[in-house]
């Protein structure tokens, strides 16, 4: 099974594969990451890489080799979508994130992107908001993951919470149970 | 036990396991984690250094008092400490001296490309290369082996995917050697030239012989596959193999510098097809080529760039999968919201200065909108790129300015600036001291006043240390204060003497609040002037300009550019 997790760098994506490496690792697999940190994390488009299967070798999945993508951002899910392997899904954020690129003018934030991906979109901000804060989107998508994936629930979202700061556990449990309920 | 493991972690807890007594380190992507895993454990001792040099000489001396010791640093921070190394190469150790150096291939998160194993060469060290977090263990506690039986340092190197990589890893206990007992030896450690002439036959032998022995080193091994093709590789490019042609025989090189001439002459005679995939220099293919060995390599392979296993398909292969790629506009990383650089980037880039840079977030001042940066070269360059530019054009001085961190400053800043007043330049320094080292992810520093335990020390004044080096005058503003930061710029421009101001204000990432996040007003005019700061939280929606509660730290910056009060807080 191999997982892209996308998104813009602050955005948690590394927490998101350290849940899922924690959970495969419980269950028994091979488990493999990849992680990007340094200048690449500030604020810039990040991808982080989760293998999970009996043997693995390399750390990091190439283009056309991914089962799904996990995508933070909309237009980070339109950015990797050529690492799907053919049949593969996107769930991605439907927030959208404006590069600098788009901020200063000299490019424009593409329009129609949910036509062009195969997969299912979620309203991480709206639901993280409902939470209690912005910064719960990850959870939100983890939830969704979790259901998506079909993952056994209640071990995956030990996982999570295992991983967080024990003063939020709370508003990241609200969070998995509002995106698990949305897809 | 095993346990999942970033590469970092594993070094460390390899050091650890191998009974390592002393750790230093100057942070750098992506070596930084090893040594602060080591700060955690409370039988180690650890510190960062101000710089790399200083590391790896606390190093030699930890060492040469007979305990095991590890160094770390990032690729460009071991040029730094080539002075020491290639003198330590001469004298030897006692206790097991390893130094652990991460390489960046694809250039993540640094200034340029380089490759490790081609400095190991010149500097006479053995190289040891692992290409997962079990090896990155094993590894390193196979080189204080190897330092202590050959009397050499070792260096272990990583790359960022080996580093940053996580993967499975057998854990086993500490085992302390007893120390090396300590004893003057003046032929071994001090190098003046009657000794250093004797030491460097030494050190030809021991590689000489390395080379020799290392024909059965287990780390160096035959996978035997098809007699058709042969690959010989090394570190995370093995894994890339493995992952790409399971079918070919694979020569794994877990030494990659001296190397095994009889090994690797016996592998490529067996088979058909011979060919070295290294990323980076063609290190391993010169030096077997210079064997007579005929091998293939940089033809098919690429000098830059990290490897994958669809690119060695595509080398070796021919293979290439046809991909839809969406055309989409970047997103390059940008100073965080909140970040205290941005207050004196968007003064700078106000009064068009020169600013000649330095290593650190604040090298992302270069990027659009604030886009104010003249140079960027290396850690500490920007004062003595400055004073460069004073005695180049007397007319200079006027118009730029050296940006530099408060840790990149200790690092080797501090040496440009007693160029600077010793040489009568007319330079304007910007301190920025964001309290912390900030882009390898917050580690303390000698003017944090805590030790990498996060216990209290002296906290080095950084304005005293100028006033100290003969700096006269020294302004200390808050970079959230644009006006006062105008006004303290513009002030030391007009000096003819060396200035230095302080822009003091503690990174925005310090603060582990929750915030609400600002809002923009009716009185919006959608002038746009906020979003000169650059500041990923402004929104240049189709609805008028926004704020991004998600990212939003209330630092106040876009308050203090809009002239309508059209941002406000939440109540």
């Amino acid at each position: 099974m191999d997982i892209l997790i996308v998104g813009v760098g602050g955005q948690g994506t590394l927490l998101a594969s350290r849940v899922l490496g924690k959970y495969a690792l419980d269950k028994g697999f091979d488990v493999k990451l990849s992680e990007v940190h340094g200048m690449a994390q500030r604020g810039g488009s990040v991808m982080t890489y989760v293998r999970i299967g009996e043997k693995i070798a390399s750390p990091i999945i190439d283009e056309g080799q991914a089962d799904l993508i996990l995508a933070f951002e909309k237009l980070e899910a339109l950015r990797y979508a050529h690492y799907l392997k053919e049949g593969g899904e996107v769930l991605y954020s439907t927030q959208e994130i404006m590069p600098m690129p788009v901020v200063t003018g000299a490019a424009e934030y593409p329009q129609g992107i949910e036509a062009l991906l195969h997969g299912t979109g979620v309203d991480a901000l709206s639901l993280a908001l409902q939470a209690g804060n912005a910064k719960a989107a990850n959870s939100v998508m983890l939830g969704a993951l979790c259901k998506k994936m079909g993952l056994d629930r209640q071990a995956f979202e030990e996982a999570l919470l295992a991983s967080i700061p024990q003063k939020t556990v709370e508003m990241n449990k609200k969070a998995f149970e509002l995106g698990f309920a949305a897809v | 036990m095993k346990k999942l493991l970033l590469g970092d972690f594993a070094v460390a807890r390899g050091a650890w396991e191998a009974g390592v007594q002393v750790a230093s380190a100057y942070p750098g992507t992506p070596s930084t984690e090893i040594t602060e895993e080591l700060s955690r454990m409370d039988d180690v001792y650890s510190e960062w250094s101000p710089n790399e040099k200083v590391a790896l000489e606390v190093g030699v001396g930890a060492s040469l008092r007979g305990v095991r010791t590890i160094v770390s640093m990032k690729h460009v921070g071991l040029n730094v400490a080539c002075d020491p190394l290639f003198t330590a190469s001469y004298t030897g150790v006692n206790g097991g001296l390893v130094i652990a150096v991460a390489d960046d291939p694809s250039v993540f998160s640094s200034q340029n490309e380089q490759d490790t194993r081609l400095t190991a060469v010149s500097a006479q060290v053995p190289v040891i290369e692992p290409s997962d977090s079990q090896e990155a263990k094993d590894f390193t506690k196979l080189a204080f082996e190897l330092s202590e039986k050959y009397d050499t340092p070792v260096i272990l190197r990583l790359t960022t995917r080996v580093a940053h990589s996580q993967s499975l890893v057998e854990l086993c206990e500490r085992e302390v050697p007893a120390a090396k007992p300590y004893e003057r030896n003046i032929a071994k450690y001090v190098m003046m030239p009657a000794n250093a002439r004797v030491k460097h036959t030494v050190v030809e032998e021991r590689t000489a012989k390395l080379s020799a022995d290392s024909d059965e080193f287990e780390i160096n091994r035959i996978e035997e596959g098809s007699k058709e093709l042969g690959i010989i590789c090394s570190g995370g490019v093995y894994q890339y193999v493995k992952e790409a042609l399971p079918q070919a025989s694979v020569l794994k090189l877990g030494m990659v510098w001296p190397l095994p001439y009889k090994l690797i002459e016996r592998f490529a005679k067996s088979v058909k097809r011979c060919i070295v995939a290294e990323e980076l220099a063609p290190h391993l293919e010169t030096q077997i080529r210079a064997h007579g060995i005929a091998v293939e390599g940089k033809n098919i392979f690429p000098r830059c760039g990290e490897f994958t296993a669809n690119l060695i398909r595509k080398c070796v292969l021919g293979e290439q999968k046809q991909l839809n790629v969406a055309s989409v506009p970047a997103r390059p990383p940008v100073l965080c919201a909140g970040c205290p650089h941005r207050g004196v980037f968007y003064v700078l880039s106000k009064l068009k200065l020169n600013v000649l840079g330095d290593i650190g977030c604040y090298t992302l001042g270069a990027v659009p909108p604030l886009g104010s940066m003249d140079a960027v070269v290396c850690m500490g360059a920007s004062i003595g790129m400055a004073i460069g530019f004073d005695k180049a054009d007397p007319e200079a001085h006027k118009h730029s300015v050296a940006v530099i961190g408060d840790s990149t400053f200790i690092h080797s800043g501090i040496t440009g600036l007693i160029d600077a007043v010793y040489n009568k330049a007319k330079v304007t320094v910007v301190i920025l001291d964001n309290r912390t080292t900030g882009m390898t992810g917050h580690q303390n520093h000698p003017a944090t006043g805590k030790t990498i335990k996060n216990e209290p020390t002296y906290e080095l004044d950084l304005a005293e240390v100028c006033r100290a080096v003969g700096v006269r005058d020294v302004v200390t503003v808050d970079p959230g204060d644009l006006k006062a930061t105008e006004q303290a710029v513009k002030d030391a421009l007009s000096r003819e003497e060396v200035s230095v101001v302080i822009a003091k204000r503690p990174c925005a990432l310090l603060t582990k609040k929750l915030y609400r996040g600002f809002k923009v007003n009716d009185n919006c005019k959608k002038c746009k002037a906020c979003l000169k700061l650059g500041c990923p939280a402004i929104v240049n929606g189709k609805d008028g300009i926004s704020i991004d509660v998600s990212l939003c730290t209330e630092c106040g910056l876009c308050q203090g550019v809009c002239k309508f009060n059209a941002i406000e807080g939440r109540d």
